[in-house]
Formats: structure tokens, sequence, C-alpha cells
């Protein structure tokens, strides 16, 4: 973040930061997490992605209300923290957003295409798929990550979102394991979680979605994906396809017990 | 979806008590290498090829944990026989120019510009120069790795072939083989290891 | 139009403490798009907060204040079940305004 973009109520908050220079950097870094939690702009996509669930579109006038996102047609709370899942409809395990394309087909009536067009936002630019997101995730804070597996094809969503997870490839051989396979190691000075690990793997999963203030836009797990594999120098993911729905619950699973607490705020 | 990823599953779902048993690791690989080449496709330089395993990454990948001492061993030496010194022999640069592409994130990835340099990255794992402070620790640090190993020919063989195959010294690495994929050229590498051995270089002070 | 803003006022002790959230790009004229063509300035320029008719915050804005900003401030002499109206108003004459209800509080 630049310092010459400050939310304005940090203006305020600075000088007390100057002045108590000596104090802890850590602790420092805790409080200003807390001071952006508090007014967290995730809220103003959120309540964009109430709308959207709410508005009648495509070719069949219909909204998104009878979506069935696991826990039965239209039940929205909870939803998240037990996704990716089996459905019988589509015979596929879904993520939240693989199965908003579905609903987005079958009840809209929109071609899959449509449905996937503007993934992600950009300035100016706001995405449908992303405020949804937002929303349907933020009726899960507070609850338990518990994705199921006792559908065979949960099991081998797990299992081989498992391999992809350790998967080298590419110009500088990395895999998702190389960044985020050991416990306290940072790339300069940002902090990697150890997704291996239990308790790392229940916050960072935990956290996501998240507003990224150097971003201004609230990102979604895809995006994290989407955006981890383009630094892994892979080619480029597509949205919601099988291998990132794996690779989900594999991350979902390993955070298993964890409280889900976004969307979040990050830098 | 893939046939690979469809025919365990439909096998295990036709016999429940196939379901108490998960499918076996190599069929999960498979499983796994399949829906990958489904699910990505070429941006800008990066092309699906870039998926394909080399020996050393589907060994690696095999073997998360770390691979068995023969295998190991075995790596090493293929990956030893790589190693391409320069020519002209000087495998010492100018480690003012090392300390910028150790600087330099840039290259490779599917939104870099394909004709440009490719940086080292090297900041974004290891500590090197004691001015830059943010470092990564994915690597160990190299502060006065010249300082307490000299300038001679076998100190700047070694640190150029690490630079160039880190697999031939480290199987399973985390480091990129920056010679050897063709990440950084021979210049570039001996520049880096002038900002690792050279006197003169910050890393030394 | 603009999205609503998101406002939250309580009662803490005497005072009203007011958070707000507002949805606007507030480009400052420096960044460049995907073609490398500049972004035109975009951004709020005055905020005014109003209760019982007494303007209780007026400010000006710049191109310093990050993109969908958040403002939080503390006023005198209002109770609870009154109403704060918020406005703002960008360089392009762009506005919106929006008003909550003060909920009690400690």
């Amino acid at each position: 973040m630049r310092i010459d973009r400050l939310p304005a109520m940090m203006l305020a908050a600075l000088l007390p930061c100057f002045v108590a220079a000596q104090q802890d950097t850590q602790k420092e870094i805790e409080r200003y997490r807390q001071l952006l939690q508090d007014g967290n702009p995730s809220e103003l996509f959120e309540a964009r992605g109430a709308e959207h669930w709410k508005a009648k579109r495509g070719p069949k006038n219909t909204s998104l209300e009878q979506c069935d996102l696991g826990l039965g047609a239209g039940v929205v709370k909870g939803a998240y923290v037990r996704l990716p899942r089996y459905f019988a409809d589509s015979d596929k395990v879904e993520d939240l957003e693989s199965r908003l394309v579905t609903c987005m087909v079958a009840l809209q009536g929109l071609t899959p295409e449509e449905a996937k067009r503007r993934p992600y936002s950009g300035p100016g630019q706001p995405s449908m798929m992303a405020d949804l997101v937002a929303w349907i995730a933020s009726e899960s804070r507070g609850m338990k990550i518990a994705p199921p597996q006792s559908h065979p094809k949960e099991r081998l969503a797990y299992q081989t979102g498992e391999k992809i997870f350790f998967y080298r490839a590419g110009t500088h051989d990395f895999a998702c394991a190389t960044c985020h396979g050991e416990d306290n190691k940072r790339i300069r000075l940002q902090d990697l979680p150890n997704l291996t690990n239990a308790g790392d793997a229940q916050r960072a999963f935990g956290s996501w979605p998240a507003y990224r203030v150097s971003q201004g836009e609230v990102r979604s797990m895809q995006w994290r994906l989407y955006d981890c594999f383009r630094q892994q120098r892979f080619p480029e993911m597509q949205f919601t396809s099988d291998a990132s729905v794996a690779l989900t619950m594999f991350l979902a699973k390993r955070a298993e017990g964890g409280t889900f607490d976004a969307p979040a705020i990050k830098r | 979806m893939n046939f690979d990823i469809i025919a365990p599953a439909a096998l295990c779902a036709a016999m429940l008590s196939a379901c108490a048993t998960p499918i076996s690791d190599a069929e999960a690989e498979r499983a796994a290498v399949g829906m990958l080449k489904a699910s990505f496709k070429p941006q800008g330089q990066a092309g699906v090829d870039r998926l394909n395993q080399d020996e050393v990454q589907a060994l690696c990948s095999r073997y998360p944990n770390g691979l068995p001492k023969d295998l190991a061993e075995k790596l090493e030496k293929t990956q030893l026989a790589t190693i391409r010194y320069p020519a002209s022999g000087k495998l010492m640069g100018d480690w003012r120019e090392g300390e910028r592409i150790a600087q330099s994130g840039v290259g490779k990835q599917f939104n870099d510009d394909p004709k440009g340099p490719s940086g080292g990255n090297c900041y974004a794992c290891h500590r090197l120069s004691p001015r830059e402070l943010s470092f990564g620790t994915i690597g160990p640090s190299l502060y006065q790795f010249g300082k307490q190993r000299g300038t001679g020919d076998a100190v700047q063989r070694y640190a150029y072939g690490k630079i160039y195959n880190s697999e031939a010294f480290s199987a399973c690495s985390n480091m990129p083989r920056f010679g050897h994929n063709g990440i950084l050229t021979e210049e570039q590498i001996a520049h880096l290891v002038a900002l690792l051995l050279d006197p003169d270089s910050p890393v030394n002070k | 139009m603009a999205d609503p803003m998101r406002i939250r006022a309580n009662m803490t002790g005497d005072k009203v403490e007011v958070k707000v959230l507002m949805a606007h790009e507030m480009e400052t004229g420096l960044r460049k798009d995907a073609k490398g063509n500049l972004v035109p300035p975009h951004f709020i320029r005055n905020v005014t907060v109003t209760h019982g008719g007494k303007t209780v915050l007026s400010a000006q804005w710049g191109t310093s204040i990050s993109k969908n900003p958040f403002m939080h401030f503390r006023f005198k002499g209002g109770k609870p079940g009154e109403k704060v109206t918020i406005s703002w108003i960008d360089n392009k004459g762009d506005k919106r305004t929006d008003e909550a209800t003060i909920a009690g509080g400690s």
C-alpha cells in the first residue's frame, strides 16, 4: 500500500503509530489489521452480491433464489463452509463459483460462457460473480470449515487436489508446496502459510475471499489460485476448472475445523 | 471431464466396498495429470506444454517428503551432467549487475514480456546484501557467502553450477534450475557468482 | 448511479459514533489502464454530514484518499432514533446521499 493512498481513518491513526515507534512491530501490525477490519469495504461488495442473488436475469428471467448450494434450494447460511461438495444434478464436485455457474445455466438459462464472462473484478468493472461470492461467503462467518467427504467423488477430489498441490512443473519447477509446505517461511517480507499444517491452513482458508487494499477489490479463492499459478509460471488456470475445484477441496479439508472469518481484509 | 478421472470414481460407486479404501496413489497421480491438462489454457508465453514434467519434476512431485537416498544420488548425478560452463571460462562477472538480477522478479510469467531478460529474484528467498532488508527465508542466508569461502576456482565452479542446476547438488531443492531451464543466460549467472563471491560485493561486507 | 453507502451510527456514552463506507473508485488521474492510457481523475470532493438540520462534519477530499473510503468520527448532541444524513459529491458532479438511524449502545 502506498503511503499517499491511506484510507481516511488511517490519517488519524498514524500519529500515535509514529509516537509509539518503539512498540513491538508485530503488535502494531496487528492493531493496523484490526483498524482495517473495522471498515472492511468488502461490505460494499457483499451488499451488491445480496442484490444480485435476488435479481431476475437471463433468458428465463429468473433469480438465483432457488439455487441449491448444497444445503437445499435457497439456503445460503453456512453453505460456503460446506463446499466444495458433490452435486447429483451436475454429477460433479463443485466449489461455490462452479456451483453458481451451474445455477446460472440451469435456472437463468445463461450459457456457461456467459456465466463465466467476468469472474474477477477490475477498476471500474465490478464482477457479479465476485459480489455473489463475497456475500455468500459472509453468510458463513464464524462457522466451522467442514467440507464433506462422504461421496467417492469428494474423496477423489481431495486425493487429486493433494497431487496437484505437490505437482512441480514449468520453467521454475514450482509446486504449491514450494512456498506453502514448510512452517515460518516468507517471500521477501510476506509470511507464507504452510498449508500442510492445520493451524496455518485454517487461518489461510478461513480468510478468503478477502478485500485486497492494494487492489481495491474483493478476491475469491478461485482468484487466489489463479494468481498463485501465474507466479508459479504455469499457463492460465481456467475459471472453475476441475483442477481448481480439486485443489480447493484439498485446501478446505486441510483447514477442517477452523473458524471461517471471511471476507477478510488484507494488504 | 477426463476419462481417467471418471473411471475410478464410477468403479467406486459401483462397488460400495471399494469406497472404504481410497484409490491408489498411482491412480490419483494419473487423475491429477489429466485434470491439470484439461484445466489450463495457453496464455502469453506460457503454453500448456509447461505442465509436462521432466524426470526431476515427476520424481520430486511423487516424493514430497524427500527422495529415498539411492534415487536422490542418481538424480543428482544425471543433473550434474547437464551443467554447461561458459566456453570463455569466465565464471565471475560484475556484482553490480548481479545485484540488479537478484532484485528482479520478472520473467516467464504469462503476463511478462517474453522479449525482456528474466530476473533471478534471489531476494525472494535469500538474504544477500545486508542493505536489503526485504528478503525471504525459503532458502538459506547467503550473507558473507564469499567471505567464508574465498574466490578460488572450485568455489566459483560450485556457485555457478548451483545456480545453473541446483538439483545437481541437492535433489528436489526448491530452487529453480536457472541455467538448465533457460531462465538466466550464462552472462547473468556469472554476474550472480560475482555478487556472491567478489570481495567488493555488499554480500561480503 | 453510485452504490449506497454503508453507515453505522451508534451511541457511545454521550456521543454518536459514525462509521461510513463509500463505494467509489477514487481515481487519482495518475494511474494507467492496460493499454497505457492515463485514467482520468475521479474522486469525491466534498463530504457533508448533517443531523437535525445542522452540519456536524464537512470535509474536502482529494486524490490521496483510498478507493472505497472508510470514514469514522464522533459528534455530540445526537440521540437514539434520530437520523444522520451523509452526502458526497465528486469532481464529475456525481453525488450520493444516504441516511441512518442512530442506534442505542453503551
